[in-house]
């Protein structure tokens, strides 16, 4: 974590001083479950972008380009909203990538 | 330029507020505040002033809607009592961690139970640490003046804090008394225009409000409302000194009442202060050299000033009108006694007035002659001592 500012060099009130913080701070560590995703199933219908909470679905040109690890906390819903006919995704547990 | 009328402390107080031209009031009844407001709803029903009523239904509703009109960009006001502050605890505390400066007349009167509506000051002195600057007044007057200077005071970039200003129910809030007006120009120049730094409604320049502070910001965010305190008494003293350039009338952090040569010095708070000044003169004839210290401001609680006003006096006797329980003498009590430590004075408690006990001259000066006789016993220590309560 990169060095927190002094009292002196924050804004004051509690308040978070500009827009777009979030993306600023890494939050995988808050993850039980992992998406897995393959692309060989995807039709990339793209309803798992649209409904992801921390916007953490990638695009390029329009289809599906992988999932940004840094705020994806693992919540499943890209898997829930996955059409039952595809079923592209698969929540694996964390620590079975974290054993090597 | 100064109209002398006759005003209740509550009118008083509602004409401040008018002159003072705020964009927003959130408010709530509760005796003895409710006159203010209703008078100010009346300003505002006849189109004397252009601000919003926002009536509420309760007053954590009134301190919550004061927040977000504050944050909003909104010079705002509200005002309360007793259990109707107790109410707004939680929001107390919002208020002054989120730095906005809202202006709150709060009318003291003790906090049930059992009932009771009348004056004392447990109200405000459980509010001590919420982090909100808290002025005393004496009389209507000062009820008037105070609350025009708490607007450039809470609004003072260096400062932004809330400012309760502290009066004394029924005993002002409720008694007419004749008043200097400014006139409506004068108020309104010396208050000025209100343009924060930052507004949510400002959507050029996003930021977020009131998000979670986790351990690793809520102690920096302290330390820096503690800052703000520490600024407060300059800034205090400079709004006192130019609105008495203004008025004639200059206010300063404390008031000292035939202090040049005073031993026995009594320090207290609010409307006490004027029958406190009878009593001096009372024993002054015979022969006890009795001075007053009137404390205007309790938080920020001025300890060197305090300190240096009673460097002369030889015991020092503090009037409380709430308690802490579980420990001997009051809030006031606590702070001068913390303000002279490491002297050799004396410094003793003294508790009245609670729920609104009458408080004469010929006991105040019996507290003089009380504190004249320790003095010369030596007595260092003792517990409280209760005036008018019925103790046989």
């Amino acid at each position: 974590m990169s060095k927190l500012p002094s009292w002196k060099e924050m804004a004051s009130g509690g308040i978070i001083p500009k827009g777009g913080t979030s993306h600023e701070k890494d939050v995988s560590g808050w993850r039980t479950y992992r998406p897995v995703h393959d692309m060989q199933k995807c039709i990339h219908c793209l309803r798992c972008w649209i409904m992801c909470p921390e916007s953490a679905i990638l695009t390029k040109d329009g289809k599906h380009a992988g999932i940004d690890f840094a705020h994806c906390k693992g919540c499943g819903i890209c898997a829930q909203q996955c059409p039952k006919k595809v079923q592209a995704y698969t929540m694996k547990l964390e620590s079975e990538f974290k054993k090597g | 330029m100064s109209k002398l009328i006759s005003l209740t402390g509550n009118d008083a107080a509602a004409h401040a507020l008018r002159q003072s031209r705020p964009d927003v009031a959130a408010a709530y009844p509760i005796t003895p505040q409710t006159e203010l407001m209703h008078k100010f709803a009346e300003f505002v029903a006849n189109g004397q002033v252009d601000t919003d009523m926002i009536l509420v239904e309760s007053e954590h509703s009134a301190m919550s809607a004061a927040i977000g009109s504050s944050a909003a960009g909104a010079r705002t006001f509200t005002a309360t009592s007793a259990n109707g502050m107790a109410l707004m605890w939680e929001m107390l505390y919002i208020a002054a961690s989120s730095r906005l400066p809202i202006v709150m007349p709060e009318v003291n009167r003790a906090l049930s139970g059992p009932i009771n509506i009348h004056c004392d000051h447990s109200d405000t002195m459980g509010a001590r640490d919420a982090g909100w600057i808290q002025l005393f007044c004496e009389n209507s007057q000062e009820a008037y003046d105070t609350t025009i200077q708490a607007f450039r005071i809470a609004e003072h970039p260096d400062v932004l804090l809330p400012v309760m200003i502290c009066y004394d129910g029924f005993i002002i809030s409720h008694t007419n008394e004749p008043v200097a007006m400014l006139d409506d120009a004068v108020v309104a120049k010396f208050v000025g225009e209100y343009t924060p730094a930052r507004k949510l409604l400002d959507v050029d320049n996003p930021y977020t409000f009131g998000p979670l502070d986790l351990p690793e910001w809520y102690f920096e965010h302290k330390r820096q409302q503690i800052e703000a305190m520490r600024k407060a008494p300059a800034i205090i003293e400079a709004v006192g000194k130019e609105f008495g350039a203004l008025s004639g009338r200059t206010y300063e952090f404390m008031e000292g009442y035939r202090m040049e040569d005073a031993e026995v010095v009594l320090v207290a708070l609010g409307s006490t202060c004027g029958t406190a000044r009878e009593a001096v003169d009372v024993v002054r004839e015979s022969g006890i050299k009795a001075g007053l210290l009137k404390l205007r401001a309790f938080r920020p609680f001025p300890i060197a000033r305090v300190r240096s006003a009673l460097s002369k006096a030889r015991v020092v006797g503090v009037f409380d009108r709430s308690v802490s329980f579980g420990i001997e003498g009051g809030p006031l009590y606590h702070e001068v006694r913390s303000s002279l430590y490491g002297g050799t004075t004396p410094v003793l408690p003294f508790v009245y007035g609670l729920g609104g006990r009458d408080i004469r001259v010929e006991q105040i000066a019996q507290a003089y002659r009380t504190l004249d006789e320790a003095a010369k016993r030596g007595v260092k220590e003792r517990d409280v001592e209760f005036i008018g309560l019925r103790d046989a």
